[in-house]
């Protein structure tokens, strides 16, 4: 380990990622700037969740990557592979073993603990974007708390589908302030933001980084006629047989015939171990 | 003007209100004064400073100087947060082309309900029955809720607008050029919604605009501007049939016989 920095980045940069992290956790939430550095990789791959990761990474720490909720996927293997090279760390695919676990688009099943840390990686980490496309004017809303705009997308959700068809990266309200965006992961585990462990958001693009402490409030948005529902595919697991875990559906042969099996990796092997 | 007496406190009340573009004059010592359900018409031609002087009240531009008294506190100088908060319940702004004021890709009823869900409603059922009732109000088919603003017409957008202003119920409504771009049947229509609006809500509004049919049609109260300044101020058919200023004059005679 002498051709890289521990964890690749230098530390005058990790410092300046610390400082945006723990800006983000002091405010729940609010999407604080960061100079997001060019990586090895192109941005689309996790850059902003790896330079957090990078940031928070330990010696002793243990390391879990997950795409998807796998951990056998290029973009899961990849990663794990960058860190246990650039830092030495210990790797591994138990969510229970790992002390930070970098992932994309899913929350673990498997409960998470006090002294983990889980990092998102974020492709647009703005909730607003896509109704108000200035980037000065989404801030002035979020400063001055204006979210009825928030609602209309749900409401033209409604009126087009019968509910509320936002299925992955469904705003909720931190900490009863900022409106987020929790990167698409399935609406099935918004219930799941409001956990012990830290929750960082990193968005290498775009240059934010956010994130939500231990046992802070999270309210996923909703209509009082139409509340909140963590959905999830209507199965079971072909594999180990949950019911009630995230489920990938799959198509098994050319006839239609359409399989089950839970998304997170690690917690259909256990089950089955 | 029925009911409103010289005693009865200004909603809003306009003191040497000025802006300038640099060396330029967009309105200049601007007084005005405006009662509950009192509708005041400002006409001028193009780059008479009237916009300038609109978009000042309704927060668009900042003014250079001048005070601009609501329910007793100046607008000019009012925070932000405040100021945007008036601009979206008592406060309502038509602009002149409805695509400036609307929501294009959110379907009709997501443009008439933002400014409830916005100031906290959280009742679908309810946001929907509002819409629909305010559609029915300015004339659109209640069956078009869904329909996306770009699928309507222009003299339709422009109704959405002002339902989608008027929905919160405000006090009071600044409109740009309402009736511009808009061919004279769509706009007799809607200067008929709007005079009926305006009486039966007892709303205020400032209308600026070059077309002094419009003004006759719907204003209680008549300002005339040219380079930035009021020449002339009185009630619209003394204004319209005697009137005093030179430039009033050839502003009345100006107007094609019908």
């Amino acid at each position: 380990m002498t051709d890289y920095n521990f964890a690749y980045l230098d530390e005058p940069t990790k410092k300046m990622i610390r400082r945006a992290i723990l800006k983000g956790l002091a405010v729940p939430g609010y999407q604080v700037p960061f100079a997001s550095r060019e990586m090895p990789m192109p941005c689309g791959w996790g850059t902003g969740g790896v330079q957090v990761t990078a940031a928070c990474l330990m010696p002793k720490d243990v390391l879990k990557v997950i795409d998807q909720g796998a951990d056998d996927t290029t973009n899961a293997v990849s990663i794990r592979a960058f860190f246990a090279r650039v830092a030495g760390v210990a790797t591994t695919t138990r969510t229970a073993k790992a002390s930070i676990i970098q992932t994309r688009h899913r929350i673990p099943e498997t409960p998470l603990r006090e002294d983990q840390i889980l990092v998102y990686q974020v492709p647009i980490p703005e909730p607003l974007r896509f109704l108000e496309p200035r980037e000065t004017e989404t801030r002035r809303m979020h400063a001055l708390e204006e979210y009825g705009l928030m609602h209309v997308k749900l409401y033209e959700d409604i009126a087009r589908h019968g509910a509320i068809a936002t299925s992955y990266a469904y705003p909720a309200m931190v900490n009863d302030r900022y409106v987020f965006d929790p990167s698409p992961i399935p609406r099935f585990d918004n219930p799941k933001l409001e956990s012990p462990a830290i929750q960082l958001f990193g968005a290498g693009r775009e240059q934010r980084i956010y994130a939500i402490p231990p046992h802070t409030r999270v309210v996923s948005l909703d209509f009082e006629d139409h509340p909140f529902e963590a959905s999830k595919a209507d199965g079971v697991c072909a594999l180990c047989g949950a019911e009630d875990s995230y489920l990938d559906e799959i198509v098994a042969d050319d006839a239609g015939t359409r399989r089950f099996q839970c998304s997170d990796t690690d917690w259909c092997a256990e089950r089955r171990a | 003007m029925s009911g409103v007496t010289e005693s009865d406190p200004p909603l809003l009340s306009v003191r040497g209100l000025t802006k300038s573009y640099g060396g330029r004059i967009g309105c200049a010592g601007i007084d005005l004064e405006l009662w509950p359900g009192e509708v005041l018409g400002i006409v001028g031609e193009s780059g008479s400073g009237k916009s300038t002087l609109l978009a000042c009240l309704a927060g668009h531009l900042e003014a250079d100087a001048g005070t601009a008294l609501y329910a007793g506190r100046d607008v000019l100088t009012l925070p932000e947060p405040a100021r945007r908060r008036l601009g979206r319940t008592e406060w309502a702004f038509v602009h002149q082309h409805a695509r400036d004021g609307l929501r294009m890709n959110v379907s009709a009823g997501g443009n008439v309900g933002e400014r409830l869900m916005a100031g906290g409603a959280r009742h679908y059922g309810d946001i929907r029955r509002t819409a629909e009732d305010w559609l029915a109000r300015v004339e659109i088919d209640p069956a078009r809720i869904d329909d996306r603003p770009s699928q309507f017409s222009g003299g339709m957008q422009q109704r959405l607008q002002i339902a989608r202003g008027l929905v919160t119920g405000p006090k009071l409504v600044l409109m740009d050029e309402p009736t511009g771009g808009l061919d004279v049947s769509v706009q007799a229509r809607l200067l008929d919604l709007l005079r009926g609006l305006v009486r039966r809500m007892g709303l205020s509004a400032i209308v600026v605009t070059h077309d002094l049919g419009v003004v006759r049609l719907l204003a209680d109260r008549l300002m005339v501007m040219k380079d930035g300044r009021a020449v002339e101020t009185g009630l619209t058919d003394r204004v319209l049939d005697d009137p005093q200023h030179g430039y009033t004059q050839l502003l009345v005679s100006s107007v094609l016989p019908t």
